[in-house]
């Protein structure tokens, strides 16, 4: 363990970005309430003013704070306690990611298996089908719901089996700007981690292709029923992760050109890649069980 | 105020005997709610017995084992033996529980077979039945004053439990309940069955129950389904089959009637008094709860119908709106709760009340055009 | 978060052994000790706020008829009442108390992330301000009872929902990032020595309790978002015109909600392990098997959700399989209750304040098992399912449970925290007030349930009457006390006799081997563990 190692222990100076994070936060939130409060009742009003207000607050406070970290890193010892705590402290942030998505996945399986089929009369819900629903149905991807709203499925070919592809290639040479990092090979790094952010970029730029497609030629809309609804809300946040992985690496790309990081000292990295991977499964689940079956 | 705190001390006394306050769980008038009494009462007694068992033990130590006595602390901090026996003993008597405990739900939950089938629709906040085999449907609403609640009337005996219109059904006969909502879930429950099901807007769950006793029998909706929550009771009254029948037959009849009467009356027109009249009545008995009796409603849940844009002008739109509700709001239709007439008279009450004097009179005949039949 | 090796900036660490003052001590602190003593004011307010929103409830429930509110402000306070004693009095005290305790208990310096600690309090006040303010919207704030079934809380729900729903997303990554903290910290900061099996059970609960809220808090989040979706931008997750169905809600809400309460009590279990053995002056008994059972209560919870669903409707197979596994956690619950009371067989046992609410705790949390247990199953659930009955239930196991187990911690290290010794004589008089009053307002509460009241009614039938009168005297009574318990904690804050480093005869634990008041960063060199 871990404790061996340490005569003295390291605790870090008081800081104030904790509280600037916080007004942050605080500000979002309560600037995306009134934002969608706003919309629902169309009017106008400083939801949004809030709401970016916070974002820029959020934005600065992360710069402040990982600069004051990467200072503390690039000058300071180095101590194996720490960093075993940041690593830690990432694997258990990617599992809350999961369970998040988890709650998605869970949605999807229980509308599929469960209120779709009981809709149509599966189970103890004969009575359901026949006198509410009499006109409806069963069925998977749901191209006509209960309410009659119409649509068309997304198939796997095209687009969405060009992104797995390319995702999962992007996971390879994230893990090849790795393998260079701890060679210490940094050429073998840059243009690995380089290769890495644009397939990240090409994804995005896909994906919206996708989502414009579906709206535009399939008529699967957000609100076109418990399939869209997933199948967005899966998809979408998935987008933002990818998003964010890709601007995790663009700051990496950034940082390595400026010599950051040491075969053995790179827990941004590291984290970085895990996050990467992490989406990458994420999309492989969602590929499988939004897309194909 | 000190009066009623002399009051509450002294039916805190002797609040066990206190006449009107019942204590337990009711025994029903089903053969299921008895069993679920007496599975109740039986996992009621073990808990009691473990109870005394574990706090007696407690309470030894706490006396006999204590400091000031000058008891010696012990040193033990392991058995084995006992700690293997006091999880395989309390896991024995959980197996006793689940037993009969699993054949009450199974013979709960079956439906089949059933002789009268009722579904029971709930909207906020009242009941619907509609009974298969007959073509006889009406609302409940609940009966009590509002100057009750408000406290300017004395309560009555059946306060905030009793309906204008309770559900009937026949005793001896199983009786099957399909029950869903048109909004949001309610939950229908008549302790004297052990009947408590969950009604899902879009789906239909089933409960069953056959009563032995004719009576009445009083319930409540159990599932928090917005502000009149506490006001959505339950009335049912079982009744012989024979009288039963003479009852069914007797609505149906009657309602069917009313339509005839309803299509009569179409080309009559009221007076505008006879309409503010009945306008203000089916005003207060369905709208108030939300637009509230001065109109204003309760603002950003609740629209004011006071000088809106659609009171004042939009004589169709208002019409409409009554007749068939506005998806995905609680504004519910009312096309076939409310009578041609009525529904007349509360758009002509509304228009012209609160200082929204557009004088104009709307008739039976002006809302049925609105229909789509 | 970021590449950061950490620094040895010793310069620092000298100027940190006395604690920096002014307010920015307080807003830019990395210290656990300080983090942990604003979450423990923080939450002590919001169970007051908490609290005084409970008594507009009984004052209303007072008598029959409305009187003080209007039933949909009344439903605004019941929902808020729930959450905020959830969300902002219990789980922030315990992470509160895991702040103060957990380095103390394993020989750390402070917590492993300590900024990050500091940000996930700061959320928190943030977080609750808006929830607050939704109150003061047009429509009024959150009204469909804190587990927010769907389609109350979408479709049928009053404007400042989107508010309720960010202000639990920033709760849940408060939460999330408290316990990711809490768990680093035990896998990493352990001193030398000090192996998995030889930690105290405060440190292990809070461990599992950690692990819990991981798992959880982002289910939840997704389940706000879902109803954020549902109401604002037109998706059906909950609606079965689209496909979705309003029961897919609760499942995916409870599969959160009923780990939670176990979040909400397991380290009540840790606190209760400490208090007992100090006072019995006998080491506690079954050490390994109060693990597993910790173990066993936390995975069981994630296998027993739809217990808070029977009358949903679901099919009888998974009735029976929910209500077999909820009786089955009866089993290890009921191995901690027997292992506290063998810790008191024939050990020597005094009755200081701490001591007194942990008995309390063991026989009151053991009837709020018991109810849980009728609950349980499944037919009979039928007839108490939303009635006072649970009601009951819950508030015997949070209140005389979470919160008594609360208050025992508290008076058990306030000579630790504060360097002083609180008032015994008054803290004895909070805990017979608060024993006396806490039954007064919460057992009779059983009985109106049984007798078929449902909960969530701002007005009843007459035959509740009496014991609802009960009943709201027992809150006033019980609310009262608490103001006793503040006029203690202050009082000892200010001073009071001095503690000595270990005021407790026949406590254990490293935390005793310190000062009192615990130095500013308590070890700066690892204690060894024998
Ligand atoms: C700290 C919080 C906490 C804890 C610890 C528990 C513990 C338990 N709860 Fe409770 N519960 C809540 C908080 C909690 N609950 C809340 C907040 C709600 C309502 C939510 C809402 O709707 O708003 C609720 C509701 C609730 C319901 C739903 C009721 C309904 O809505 O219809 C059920 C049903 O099964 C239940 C069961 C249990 C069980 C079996 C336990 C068990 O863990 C108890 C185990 C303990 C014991 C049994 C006692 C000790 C054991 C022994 C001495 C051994 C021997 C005993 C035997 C073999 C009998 N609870
Ligand atoms: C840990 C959680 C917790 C705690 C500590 C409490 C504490 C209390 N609860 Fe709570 N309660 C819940 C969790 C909790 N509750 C939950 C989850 C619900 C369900 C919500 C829902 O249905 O959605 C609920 C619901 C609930 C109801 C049901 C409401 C309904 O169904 O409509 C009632 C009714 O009596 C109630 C009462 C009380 C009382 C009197 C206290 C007391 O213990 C409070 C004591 C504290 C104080 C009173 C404040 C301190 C004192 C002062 C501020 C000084 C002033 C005092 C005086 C002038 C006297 N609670
Ligand atoms: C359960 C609550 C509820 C009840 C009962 C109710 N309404 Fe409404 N009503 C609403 C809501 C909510 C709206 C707003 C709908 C919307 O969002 O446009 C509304 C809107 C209206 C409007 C349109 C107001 C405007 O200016 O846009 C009229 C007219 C109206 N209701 C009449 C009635 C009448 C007549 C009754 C009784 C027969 C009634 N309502 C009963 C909830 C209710
Ligand atoms: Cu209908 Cu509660
Ligand atoms: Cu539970």
């Amino acid at each position: 363990m871990a404790a061996q190692q340490h005569e003295k222990y390291y605790v870090p100076a008081s800081s104030p970005w904790p509280i600037v994070g916080a007004v942050a936060l605080g500000l979002i939130a309560f600037g995306a309430g009134h934002t969608v409060i706003e919309s629902k009742n169309q009017v106008d009003g400083w939801g949004t003013t809030v709401l970016f207000t916070g974002l820029a607050i959020l934005v600065v406070m992360l710069f402040g704070w990982f600069r004051d970290q990467i200072n503390e890193s690039m000058s300071g010892l180095y101590s194996n306690q720490l960093s075993a705590s940041y690593r830690q402290g990432m694997s258990w942030f990617i599992f809350s990611e999961v369970m998040f998505f988890a709650a998605f996945f869970g949605a999807l399986f229980y509308a599929r298996v469960i209120a779709v089929e009981w809709l149509g009369g599966a189970s103890n819900n004969a009575m359901t089908n026949e006198v509410l629903w009499p006109h409806f149905e069963a069925m998977w991807p749901l191209t006509e719901t209960p309410g009659g709203t119409t649509t068309q499925a997304m198939g796997w070919m095209g687009l969405p089996l060009y992104n797995t592809i390319i995702l999962i290639v992007s996971s390879f040479t994230c893990h090849f700007a790795h393998v260079g990092l701890e060679k210490g090979n940094r050429t073998q790094l840059k243009v690995w981690l380089g290769i890495t952010i644009v397939l990240g970029c090409i994804f995005l730029y896909l994906q919206g292709a996708e989502y414009v497609h579906a709206y535009q030629d399939l008529g699967l809309k957000l609100d076109s029923g418990v399939y869209g609804n997933t199948f967005y809300l899966l998809t979408g946040f998935h987008g933002m992760h990818v998003t964010l992985g890709t601007l995790m690496l663009i700051v990496m790309f950034f940082r390595v050109m400026k010599g950051h990081f040491t075969h053995d000292n790179h827990f941004a990295f590291q984290a970085t890649s895990w996050y990467w991977h992490f989406v990458d499964v994420v999309w492989v689940c969602l590929f499988i069980f939004v897309y194909i079956l | 105020m000190r009066t009623r705190l002399i009051a509450a001390l002294t039916a805190a006394m002797p609040f066990a005997a206190s006449a009107q306050s019942q204590l337990n769980l009711t025994q029903g008038v089903t053969e299921i709610s008895n069993r679920v009494y007496d599975l109740h009462m039986t996992i009621l007694y073990i808990c009691i017995v473990i109870g005394i068992v574990v706090f007696g033990a407690m309470f030894w130590s706490m006396i006999a084992h204590r400091k000031s006595r000058g008891h010696k602390p012990a040193t033990f901090h392991e058995n084995v033996k006992v700690e293997i026996l006091w999880t395989v003993i309390p896991f024995l008597i959980l197996i006793g529980m689940a037993i009969p405990a699993t054949s009450t739900l199974i013979a709960m939950e079956d439906t089949s077979e059933s002789d009268v089938t009722v579904l029971v629709t709930g909207s906020q906040w009242k009941w619907h039945y509609r009974y298969f085999e007959h073509d006889v449907e009406y609302f409940s609403l609940l009966a009590t004053r509002p100057d009750q609640i408000n406290n300017k009337l004395p309560k009555g005996t059946n306060y905030l439990l009793e309906v204008d219109r309770p559900l009937v059904i026949p005793t001896g006969k199983k009786v099957r309940f399909l029950i869903t909502s048109d909004d949001v879930i309610h939950s229908w429950w008549v302790p004297d069955f052990a009947v408590k099901k969950d009604a899902n807007p879009g789906f239909i769950n089933e409960a069953w129950t056959k009563v032995d006793e004719p009576g009445i029998y009083r319930g409540q909706c159990a599932e928090l389904c917005g502000k009149d929550h506490g006001y959505m009771p339950i009335v049912v009254i079982a009744k012989e089959p024979a009288e039963y029948e003479a009852w069914i037959t007797a609505q149906e009849t009657a309602q069917r009637e009313a339509k005839e009467e309803e299509q009569r009356l179409l080309a009559m027109s009221m007076s505008e008094a006879e309409l503010m009249e009945l306008g203000e009545r089916v005003y207060l008995g369905n709208c108030a709860a939300c637009h509230q009796p001065n109109g204003q409603g309760i603002p950003g849940v609740f629209p004011s119908l006071v000088g809106t844009e659609m009171v004042t002008n939009d004589i169709n739109g208002h019409i409409d709106i009554v007749l068939y509700g506005k998806q995905g709001t609680s504004m519910q239709a009312f096309g076939n709760m409310l009578t041609l007439r009525e529904i007349a008279a509360v758009v002509t009450y509304e228009r012209n009340a609160w200082g929204n004097n557009t004088g104009e009179l709307i008739q039976a005949a002006d809302v049925n055009a609105r229909t789509k039949n | 978060m970021s590449s950061a090796a950490g620094t040895m900036d010793h310069h620092d660490h000298d100027h940190h052994h006395h604690a920096p003052s002014g307010i920015t001590r307080w807003l830019f602190t990395t210290n656990h000790k300080d983090i942990g003593s604003m979450y423990l004011w923080f939450s002590f307010i919001m169970f007051l706020l908490g609290g005084s929103m409970a008594l507009v409830i009984r004052a209303e429930l007072f008598q029959p008829g409305l009187q003080l509110v209007d039933p949909h402000f009344f439903n605004q306070m019941t929902t808020v009442h729930g959450l905020i004693m959830v969300f902002g009095a219990v789980m922030p005290a315990f992470t509160g108390l895991a702040n103060w305790m957990v380095p103390m208990m394993i020989g750390a310096p402070d917590m492993a992330l300590p900024r990050m600690n500091n940000w996930s309090f700061w959320i928190l006040p943030f977080a609750f301000a808006i929830l607050l303010a939704s109150l003061f919207m047009e429509g009024g704030g959150p009204a469909f009872g804190w587990t927010f079934y769907a389609p109350l809380s979408t479709t049928y729900s009053s404007d400042s929902t989107a508010l309720f729903v960010f202000s639990v997303h920033i709760m849940g990554i408060s939460s999330i990032m408290g316990a990711i903290n809490v768990i680093v910290t035990i896998m990493n900061m352990r001193a030398p020595g000090m192996t998995y099996m030889k930690m105290p059970l405060f440190v292990w609960t809070w461990f599992i309790t950690a692990f819990l809220l991981i798992a959880v808090m982002p289910v939840l989040a997704g389940a706000v978002t879902m109803v954020l979706t549902d109401k604002y931008f037109g998706t059906s997750f909950f609606d079965a015109a689209g496909g979705g169905d309003p029961v897919m809600f609760q499942h995916i809400f409870w599969f959160f909600g009923h780990p939670e309460v176990y979040i909400m009590i397991l380290p009540s279990f840790g606190i209760v392990s400490a208090i007992i053995p100090a006072f019995s002056r006998k080491p506690l008994f079954g050490y390994a098997s109060m693990v597993y059972a910790t173990a066993a209560i936390a995975g069981l919870s994630f296998l027993v959700w739809a217990h808070h669903m029977f009358t949903t409707g679901m099919p009888v197979a998974a009735a029976l399989f929910f209500m077999y596994c909820t009786m089955l956690i009866s089993v290890p619950t009921g191995v901690k209750v027997f292992n506290w009371v063998a810790t008191m067989w024939r050990g020597s046992i005094s009755f200081e304040t701490p001591m007194l609410f942990a008995l309390a705790f063991v026989i009151l949390f053991t009837i709020g098992g018991f109810s849980g247990l009728m609950l349980a199953i499944t037919p009979v659930d039928f007839q108490y399912h939303d009635t006072y009955f649970v009601v009951a239930h819950f508030h015997y196991v949070l209140v005389s449970g979470a919160i008594f187990s609360i208050m025992a911690a508290a008076y058990y290290w306030l000579p630790k925290w504060t360097g002083h010794m609180y008032n015994e004589t008054l803290a004895k008089w909070h805990f017979w007030c608060s024993l006396i009053s806490v039954n007064v307002l919460f057992f009779p509460m059983h009985f109106v349930g049984l007798a078929g009241m449902p909960r969530r009614i701002p007005d009843y039938a007459l035959q509740f009457a009496d014991i609802n009168q009960i009943v709201s005297i027992g809150a006033f009574a019980f609310g009262l006390s608490q103001l006793i318990f503040l006029a203690v904690v202050v009082k000892c804050v200010r001073g009071g006799e001095k503690a000595p480093a270990k005021p407790w005869e026949g406590a254990t634990g490293l935390e005793w081997t310190v000062p009192s008041p615990a130095p500013y960063h308590t070890f700066d060199t690892p204690p060894e563990v024998k």
